[in-house]
């Protein structure tokens, strides 16, 4: 709209003279096609950089992977051996501890998320919208080696004198799950690893739930609140049955974080190379073993090994952000369709 | 008809349950932006209370010292202020251009979307990831680390952040400057360069800030890429030092010297990033206002 | 006036409304008769949907909106602290100008409000919403299509499933905000043939910008102007024999 005030045409048509000089000979347009040519295909040659890059990343990792695809073949993903002395190695120990972290940070995260998401859009007054909202980001931009030291020196010990001697006693003696809560109060270990990832992915997963609880008609709103529905049942019934997918997308958005995310987790899951079946115990993700590893590793196998875990990793992550983004685009069509 | 209306508030219990359920989920929402506070607030103090008294002099005038003894982190600084330099200035113009396309010519076509989508994912890819094709491609093939590998890591972290910005603000650019620039008989690159760039830029500059902001706190990337280098070194060729990667190192290390030093890195490169990211807001909301 | 004589369902006295500093609605007296259909018109931006939203205090989910004095339902005061907000709510229903239906199946959208506040059997469920559907003249479309969702459905279906969901919770009164706004003309007579066959068991206040529309439905009709009451009563006496020049300006089209 701005755009039709007196002063912004003028404007703008100071910006068109001063930059664009007239072509008057006909040799002049021959030349101004050319340079339109070329500038077309210079931008196209970029985009398309960024398109192979994606295949040249799987490709390369994939010609890394061959030696210990090799030898050990599809059994690669159902060993659990991890010896650098024998030359046996299995992904079982590093992809079962990224799914477990991922899966804690999620079931931590997205009710938090959703959460601030509602507090955002729904309670809170006006005033207070702008600064919880650039609190919530600034989670989003401290870095995550900061995040692994917080947890190793400070979050592990305080968990490890308070909070798992009770996990211990009042979740270890429940049957079935009880398992998952025992084991020494070392304060690293799998759940430490995922409640900080839960943090790290609450920003993420909140922003996007934020963004498409606000794109909800007000009058869908009024109308539920009209029948008498609650502000809870408006949100229940109404706001989160017609943005799911959208909702869905943040999930994912998040849990593609959460399975890549390296730096924090390095720092307080242990680094141990063994399946237990408590949560409490030290293991291992991909992103770990390699930032721990990777430059230590001696012989092309080990290396091999470690690089087709992370051809694992980043398969698996594209999947997840692929069907993020798929939902998000679903969301954006039928809301264009909408309006 | 009207007895019946009168009904509807003698199912009291119900109703009370509804309220209570209300209640509850609210006051538990609230609950969850306190608890995300919590957390920004106590990670934030730990780093000032840890930081702050270890943020000498020494730490912007001395080399990252061997075990046990006192230093700062004068090479790690100046090492990761060269690869974040150079990582920017490959980065950027790769961004810009192949944004420029998905913007201005790619309304039709499969490249533009399928780039878009690959885009998109590319920004949320693990980075870990990033380091290790950078390693197959950069240094396991010419068998040593060096700082350009690094800076090539974090270059590939600036593009997807660059493309992403610059399509977004350029599509924000109204199609009538565009045509009122046709109209004079500009050639399509001028009307983009000349008119489309400069009404976008600040929104541009907003997106390499926040780039810069991300490849500043990265340490997954370089671990095998640009390594580490104890000794002051600007050589590109050779393995650099960078701050992230010196904290990650000190900070896992059992000596209390390097710890130290860890928390002054921790405090000195958050500072770096939040200010970058709050920098880059302020221009944004300051070219919201103009326009 | 002649209102009167009839029992004032929602009554407002010296009613203000503001929206943040603006001043919307001033000093509003009015008696909305009961069992009746009562029509607000006036050009856009009068304030005849902003009053419509105080009966039902749909204003109070937008933090910098208030209201200035009283507004009665059946005699009692809908702002006093006894009376709930959502048990009113539940009282006057209220459509919109557009149709909203919920992201749900056409019977889910019938049940959701009945829900809320009646345990019923599944088997009476059943009879109130094939009742709500009747009610709102759409059942025979959708009867064999129930669970499908409303968003399937034509605009003017939509709408007729939205008075439906409102009728379901049998409220005394009915709120439509330009119901018709959105909806092409074969639909909005349809909408309009079930106004004249709701109005035996509710009183219904409806804004529109229509004024062949306030003619055809209402039995009285408010004309208001600048966020102020200029004319209320009889439909008949305001479109023939109106009292003040402004409306009859209005009525005849010789405003603005």
């Amino acid at each position: 709209m701005d755009m039709y005030t007196p002063s912004a045409v003028l404007n703008e048509q100071h910006i068109i003279r001063e930059s664009i000089s007239m072509p008057n000979s006909p040799q002049n347009k021959n030349i101004g096609a050319t340079l339109d040519k070329l500038f077309r295909y210079t931008t196209m040659f970029f985009a398309f950089l960024v398109f192979i890059l994606l295949f040249g990343i799987i490709i390369t990792l994939l010609v890394g992977s061959l030696p210990a695809l090799k030898m050990f073949g599809a059994s690669f993903f159902t060993s659990t051996a991890w010896n650098p002395v024998t030359i046996d190695f299995g992904g079982v120990v590093p992809i079962y501890g990224t799914f477990i972290t991922a899966l804690i940070a999620m079931l931590i995260g997205i009710p938090v998320s959703f959460g601030i998401a509602i507090f955002i859009t729904e309670l809170s007054p006006n005033w207070l919208k702008r600064p919880i909202g650039v609190a919530i980001e600034l989670l989003a931009g401290i870095p995550s080696i900061i995040y692994g030291m917080w947890g190793l020196f400070v979050f592990a010990p305080l968990f490890a004198d308070h909070v798992q001697p009770w996990m211990n006693d009042n979740l270890g003696a429940l049957p079935l799950i009880g398992t998952l809560f025992q084991g020494p109060p070392m304060g690293i270990g799998m759940f430490t690893a995922g409640f900080i990832l839960a943090i790290m992915v609450i920003p993420y997963t909140a922003s996007v739930m934020r963004d498409v609880f606000e794109i909800v008609p007000s009058m869908l709103k009024e109308s539920a609140y009209g029948l008498g529905s609650t502000t809870w049942e408006v949100i229940w019934n109404v706001v989160l049955p017609y943005t799911k997918t959208g909702v869905v997308g943040g999930i994912m958005l998040g849990l593609g974080r959460a399975l890549g995310e390296t730096m924090a987790v390095t720092f307080v899951i242990g680094n141990a190379h063994e399946l237990s079946a408590s949560l409490m115990m030290p293991g291992n993700t991909i992103s770990s073993a390699l930032a721990n590893e990777f430059t230590e590793a001696v012989g092309d196998v080990y290396t091999s090994s470690l690089i087709t875990l992370g051809l694992t990793l980043f398969v698996i992550t594209f999947i997840v952000l692929s069907l993020a983004k798929l939902l998000l685009i679903r969301l954006s069509l039928r809301e264009g369709k909408q309006s | 008809m009207k007895s019946e209306t009168v009904m509807k508030g003698l199912d009291n219990k119900r109703y009370m349950r509804r309220k209570f359920v209300n209640g509850l989920t609210l006051s538990l929402s609230v609950g969850t932006v306190i608890f995300a506070l919590t957390f920004l607030v106590w990670i934030l103090w730990t780093l000032f209370s840890q930081g702050l008294s270890h943020l000498t002099l020494d730490v912007f005038t001395k080399m990252t010292p061997p075990p046990g003894s006192s230093g700062g982190l004068l090479n790690a600084i100046v090492g990761s202020l060269y690869m974040v330099f150079f990582a920017t200035v490959i980065g950027t113009p790769v961004g810009i251009l192949a944004g420029t396309y998905l913007s201005e010519y790619g309304k039709s076509g499969w490249l533009a979307p399928t780039t878009r989508f690959i885009n998109d994912i590319l920004l949320s890819a693990p980075s870990i990831v990033i380091g290790l094709f950078v390693y197959e491609v950069a240094v396991h093939s010419v068998n040593h680390f060096s700082g350009w590998a690094g800076s090539f890591a974090l270059s590939l972290l600036v593009i997807p952040v660059v493309v992403r910005t610059t399509e977004n603000m350029m599509s924000l650019v109204p199609s009538t400057l565009r045509e009122a620039a046709a109209a004079l008989g500009a050639p399509y690159w001028k009307v983009i360069v000349n008119v489309v760039y400069k009404s976008a830029r600040t929104g541009i500059l907003t997106g390499l800030l926040l780039a810069v902001a991300r490849i500043s706190g990265e340490t997954a990337p370089l671990l095998f890429t640009a390594l580490n280098n104890q000794f002051w070194s600007t050589d590109m060729n050779q393995p650099i030092s960078s701050l992230a990667v010196v904290i990650f190192q000190f900070a896992m290390s059992p000596y209390e010297d390097w710890q130290h030093l860890a928390w002054a890195g921790a405090l000195l490169i958050t500072l770096f990033v939040l200010g970058l990211n709050i920098l880059a807001r302020t221009v944004f909301r300051q070219n919201q206002s103009h326009s | 006036m002649s209102t009167q004589t009839l029992q004032a369902k929602i009554s407002a006295k010296n009613m203000n409304f503001y929206y943040g500093k603006f001043h919307a609605l001033k000093d509003i007296n009015i008696d909305i008769p009961a069992s009746q259909v009562t029509a607000f018109i006036g050009p856009s931006g009068c304030g005849k949907s902003t009053l419509l939203r105080t009966f039902n205090r749909m204003y109070q989910l937008y933090p910098k909106q208030r209201v200035e004095g009283k507004i009665l339902l059946d005699g009692k005061d809908i702002h006093s602290a006894e009376q709930d907000l959502n048990l009113l709510r539940a009282k006057v229903g209220m459509v919109f100008q557009k149709p909203t239906p919920f992201p749900m199946s056409i019977y889910d959208n019938v049940a959701f409000g009945v829900k809320l506040y009646e345990n019923l059997s599944k088997s009476e469920m059943n009879d109130r919403v094939e009742w709500a559907l009747q009610k709102a003249a759409i059942w025979n479309e959708v009867k064999d299509k129930l669970h499908q969702s409303g968003s399937g459905l034509s605009g003017g279906q939509q709408q007729r499933l939205c008075i439906a969901r409102g009728v379901a919770v049998k409220p005394n009164v009915l709120l439509l905000d330009e119901p018709c706004s959105a909806l092409d003309p074969i639909s909005t007579a349809r909408i309009e043939d079930l106004i004249h066959e709701l109005k035996k068991e509710y009183t219904i206040v409806i804004v529109t910008h229509n004024m062949q529309q306030a003619a055809r439905v209402s039995d009285y009709t408010a004309y208001m102007y600048l966020g102020e009451l200029m004319e209320f009563d009889q439909t008949n006496t305001i479109f023939t024999r109106p009292s003040r020049k402004e409306t009859e300006d209005y009525i005849t089209g010789k405003f603005g």
